[in-house]
């Protein structure tokens, strides 16, 4: 049975053990300043009020909830609905976050705008609210996630964002993460850092998560409507694992639903190129917080790999950590040939390109479909759309 | 006693000079020359760095220096081999510098017990914040280690009130908002902010981060105890013709900066 712990974090900033605020002091005030802007602003009804107007005539919710009949016919197993993260303006969720933080900035009083991206979805996310509130945006985005998402970045630019290219180290989301924390120290007292996932030190884990719990708000009402109850499941992919804590977070005490979480296996957990973190990994410090990563005996972080650029990332945040301790969220891994396959399957089948973060929470699905029942109900947490993976699907095929 | 303590109780007026070296950089038995070298120029403790991959309060030189000694196979335990033999011949304070994670792998508790016992004397981890230090500061002091912590342009008052007490003999203080790396323009803040430091703190104090000539270690020494220099030095070693000729030109440069402070 699973132990039941309180919602994090404590007044330390801890999730469990994990958390924490392994900053440079240079950094301190300013997640001081963060955390008491945000304590007061998430009271304030005006505040409140204006997140609202801007996730419904901006973002576009509540996205829908939708039965994915022919997939459900495909798996011969229980029925499946999408929450259509996709559909949001910038094609995921992470813009439910952006619009969150950069209202933050806005009551702060900050001009300059930082953030790290993978996927690009994040960059292009913040260059999009950036744009809306006429603010400096600069992106930092691995070498080789720039070539891989080539899209996004011309969307970035075209939004008046400048991309910063990151040749340092595995060249991908870590590094990006890195570079974007070197120019915050820095430009601390003018630049505002939107992270875009539950990691970081804290208030960020707190304050990604609770911006991103509007996808589970949703998605509790929309099961009550639609078929009168709870899910069974929740099904997720998890990179830092934003858009997996944002839906789990309204059903983390119903203990009836199971939640999964699905992390990145790469070419496979023992192959020593994955970004299975919870599976593989053990607790350390990186990037501001304590929490599962993958690192060698010298405590030297091991470059991660996956095919999907959102999830190719060493660590993953604190409160995963704590949920995967204590059982509440069990977490699994699909590997980058079982998420292509997802990939296109879903395509075809119900017309709707999921993103390869996302292809990997279908994986688990179909790989494990005979472990739930007809007449039970899955929600898959659709958290965003393929377009940007075109090229890869197209190169692996030819391959 | 801890050899920082003694050293900065025998010591008066004379100002720190304190190299910055990454251990394995350019390879070990360099690094060992450079220190020798260190030592000879005058400088009176020696800060030892532990690579780490993911560097995120340094700039260009140091996470070049660390890629490079990662590359060459340094770790956390070849460090304190390192510091081994410095002590087999020298009294000179050793003080290691590097990230959280290679310690807490190595187990903070064991890592803090064979350091001390490879005669290292001082510790600065700057991803490791005062306030979530206390562990880490019990360790310490049963391994008699002296925890350096830093301070910053930023750092409240209260907060620095909490670091004077919790370094155990002085306190580093950040130059600027930033990280490591030449190339710094420093502004007349950076002499307000050092000059108000000196009246806040009760524990001596040394400023570091982009000190890159022997004229800015001067003029910060006017308020602090004394300078760390780290990039500059492997900015001279790095474009010197030879590894040789680079610890010549890095003892040179330590030297002039001797003179000046
Ligand atoms: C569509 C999509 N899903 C998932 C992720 C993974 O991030 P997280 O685990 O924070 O949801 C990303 C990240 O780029 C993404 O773009």
């Amino acid at each position: 049975m699973a132990q039941r712990v309180k919602r994090g974090p404590d007044s330390k900033g801890r999730f469990g053990p994990y958390g924490g605020q392994y900053v440079p002091e240079t950094v301190m005030y300013a997640l001081a300043e963060l955390e008491m802007s945000y304590r007061k602003l998430k009271k304030d009804k005006s505040f409140l009020a204006e997140l609202r107007g801007y996730l419904s005539d901006y973002v576009g919710r509540p996205s829908p909830l939708y039965f994915a009949e022919r997939f459900t016919a495909y798996l011969k197993g229980p029925k499946v609905y999408f929450k259509r993260e996709d559909l949001n303006h910038t094609g995921a969720h992470k813009i439910n976050n952006t619009v969150g933080q950069i209202l933050l900035a806005k009551h702060m009083g900050k001009k300059r705008i930082i953030a790290e991206t993978g996927a690009g979805q994040h960059g292009l996310a913040t260059a999009t609210v950036c744009a809306r509130f006429g603010m400096e945006c600069i992106i930092y985005m691995g070498a080789v996630d720039i070539k891989r998402q080539a899209s996004n970045v011309e969307k970035m630019k075209l939004l008046g964002a400048k991309v910063v290219t990151v040749e340092s180290g595995s060249k991908t989301l870590k590094d990006a993460t890195s570079q974007a924390m070197r120019d915050w120290v820095t430009n601390i007292r003018s630049t505002f850092y939107i992270i875009g996932s539950v990691v970081g030190p804290h208030p960020y884990p707190m304050l990604v998560r609770d911006f991103q719990s509007i996808i589970g708000k949703e998605t509790k009402r929309q099961c009550q409507k639609k078929f009168r109850r709870l899910p069974d499941a929740i099904i997720a992919c998890v990179g830092g694992g934003s858009n997996a804590i944002g839906i789990f977070d309204s059903f983390i005490n119903e203990k009836s639903v199971k939640l999964i979480g699905v992390e990145a296996a790469g070419h496979g957990l023992n192959s020593g190129q994955h970004a299975a973190t919870l599976s593989k990994g053990k607790p350390g410090v990186l990037h501001g917080s304590y929490s599962y990563l993958v690192y060698d005996n010298d405590g030297q972080i091991i470059l991660p790999h996956s095919i999907s650029a959102g999830l190719d990332y060493p660590g993953v945040g604190p409160e995963h950590s704590a949920l995967s301790d204590t059982g509440q969220v069990k977490y699994f891994s699909a590997t980058d040939k079982q998420a292509l396959a997802a990939f296109e399957l879903v395509s075809k089948l119900e017309g709707i390109i999921p993103a390869l973060e996302t292809s990997h929470a279908l994986a688990y699905l179909i790989a494990h479909k005979k472990e739930f029942k007809a007449r039970q109900n899955v929600v898959v947490c659709l958290s965003g759309r393929g377009d940007k993976d075109m090229p890869i699907f197209f190169e692996k095929e030819k391959a | 006693m801890n050899r920082i303590r003694t050293y900065l109780n025998q010591i008066k007026k004379q100002k720190l000079l304190i190299p910055f070296i990454t251990a394995g950089y350019p390879d070990s038995s360099t690094t060992l020359n450079l220190i020798k070298a260190a030592i000879d120029s005058g400088c009176d403790m020696i800060e030892i760095g532990f690579p780490f991959s993911d560097p995120l309060a340094d700039g260009a030189e140091v996470q070049f220096s660390s890629y490079h000694a990662l590359k060459n196979g340094m770790t956390l335990a070849r460090t304190l081999r390192i510091a081994e033999q410095v002590r087999k011949t020298s009294d000179v304070p050793l003080i290691l510098m590097g990230y959280y994670n290679p310690v807490l792998s190595y187990g903070e508790n064991q890592f803090m017990k064979d350091a001390t016992a490879a005669g290292v004397d001082g510790l600065i981890i700057p991803d490791l914040p005062v306030s979530e230090a206390s562990d880490y500061m019990r360790n310490a002091i049963k391994h008699d280690i002296s925890t350096i912590f830093l301070a910053a342009p930023t750092t409240d008052k209260n907060s620095l009130k909490q670091i004077d007490k919790s370094c155990s003999d002085f306190v580093y203080a950040v130059t600027v908002t930033g990280v490591t790396g030449g190339g710094k323009v420093f502004g007349r803040d950076t002499d307000n902010y050092l000059k108000e430091l000196g009246q806040a703190l009760n524990k001596k104090f040394v400023a570091g981060f982009g000190i890159s000539s022997p004229e800015t270690a001067r003029r910060f020494c006017k308020y602090s105890d004394g300078v760390v220099i780290g990039s500059k030095l492997i900015s001279l070693i790095r474009s010197a013709k030879s590894k040789s000729q680079g610890v010549r030109d890095a003892a040179r440069f330590l030297s002039s900066v001797r003179r000046a402070i």
